[in-house]
């Protein structure tokens, strides 16, 4: 989990001006994401977002995925995969253990991003990692009215699920991760909706297998892994 | 059966509307308690946007002291979709109008409640370096 990670840099920087926001994007509400905010405890705002607003204004298809936004309240780089790699594919599917070298470059990923955003609270705009408006641009992915639509399915089956038409609800979910296949964000809380535990079973590791040579965390080219 | 009306970001239970087909119904009356429009010599007006009724098409938008709140919603470009056996309404947002607010690069606003039930709007932190970072309980 990466809440106790962020709440190291704040303690770190919040001096300096930085304010990590963490969204959780859980339709169960609180009361899922409660036990993990209160074991890290953290300081910053650390809000729920019930009907995945942000992801559906910021286009965030999986968590943990960042955008960061300087003071003038100008995003400075688009959602990319906070910190994080897809070393995790490796996983022992039982007890969740990860071989040293993957743990490694998983360690390698994090440390290359928290690093650049040191950086960026260091030099502001003249970070090298502060993106140049139209790089921003570019990296964006453009709101069409197929992204539109899946979010208003999404809306309408998270709805019901939660309304206990478990069955509508979840014809309504398919629609949206059809129209919106790139999301793990729809997949999972799909799965978390029909039952808790499910977002991370056998259907989520078959998923993720699925994707072959795909990503499942996209590259961030300009923060690559360092060695640890 | 009360209607169930959902944004993005509200959930409205509509008493007195009527859905048919793909059309929902609001009485006129409770037009602006319920979703925020309400009907002006202008036309269909939420806050300072106001959006004509197409001339010669009224009778798709009033009947009988109702106005349909789907048929303004497609009009304006927002997707519109129902579950008919609960009558639960989605309205969200438009494409056009939402990639033109985020390829301005101005990080769009939101609001949203921490544990305790305090609500936090990204505004508020206007003047830090914001990181914005999703996570989950899945």
């Amino acid at each position: 989990m990466d809440l106790p990670v962020w709440q190291g840099l704040f303690e770190e920087l919040g001096s300096k001006g930085f304010t990590p926001i963490a969204v959780a994007f859980d339709s169960r509400g609180a009361e899922a994401a409660r036990p993990w905010i209160e074991a890290a405890k953290p300081t910053y705002p650390s809000l729920i977002d019930e009907h995945h607003v942000v992801a559906e204004l910021y286009g965030m298809v999986n968590v943990p995925i960042a955008v960061w936004i300087n003071e003038d309240g100008r995003i400075v780089r688009p959602p990319e995969p906070a910190g994080t790699s897809d070393a995790f594919r490796e996983m022992n599917r039982t007890d969740f253990s990860l071989a040293p070298e993957a743990r490694n470059r998983l360690a390698g990923a994090r440390r290359a991003y928290l690093d650049a955003l040191r950086d960026w609270v260091a030099n502001g705009e003249k970070s090298r990692f502060a993106l140049p408006e139209v790089e921003v641009l570019r990296r964006l992915e453009p709101y069409t009215d197929t992204l539109a639509l899946a979010h208003t399915y999404f809306r309408l089956g998270e709805h019901l699920c939660r309304a206990g038409r478990m069955e509508a609800g979840q014809r309504y979910l398919d629609e949206a991760k059809r129209l919106r296949p790139e999301s793990w964000a729809f997949k999972r809380q799909a799965w978390n909706l029909e039952h808790e535990q499910k977002a991370g079973g056998p259907e989520f590791w078959a998923a993720v297998d699925a994707l072959g040579a795909g990503k499942y965390y996209a590259e961030v080219p300009d923060i690559p892994p360092v060695s640890v | 059966m009360p209607a169930t009306l959902l944004t993005t970001t509200t959930t409205t239970t509509l008493d007195h509307a009527r859905s048919d087909g793909e059309n929902l119904w609001v009485p006129l009356a409770e037009l602006k308690s319920a979703i925020g429009w309400e009907l002006k010599p202008e036309g269909a007006c939420r806050g300072d946007q106001c959006v004509p009724i197409p001339p010669g098409r009224e009778r798709e938008y009033f009947s009988e002291g109702r106005f349909n709140v789907a048929a303004l919603a497609r009009y304006i470009g927002q997707p519109v979709v129902h579950d008919a056996e609960s009558e639960t309404w989605a309205i969200g947002e438009a494409a056009g109008a939402r990639n033109s607010a985020l390829r301005s690069l101005e990080a769009p606003d939101f609001t949203l409640p921490d544990l305790t039930g305090r609500m936090h709007s990204l505004s508020d932190y206007r003047g830090r370096k914001v990181f914005l970072a999703s996570w989950a309980s899945w």
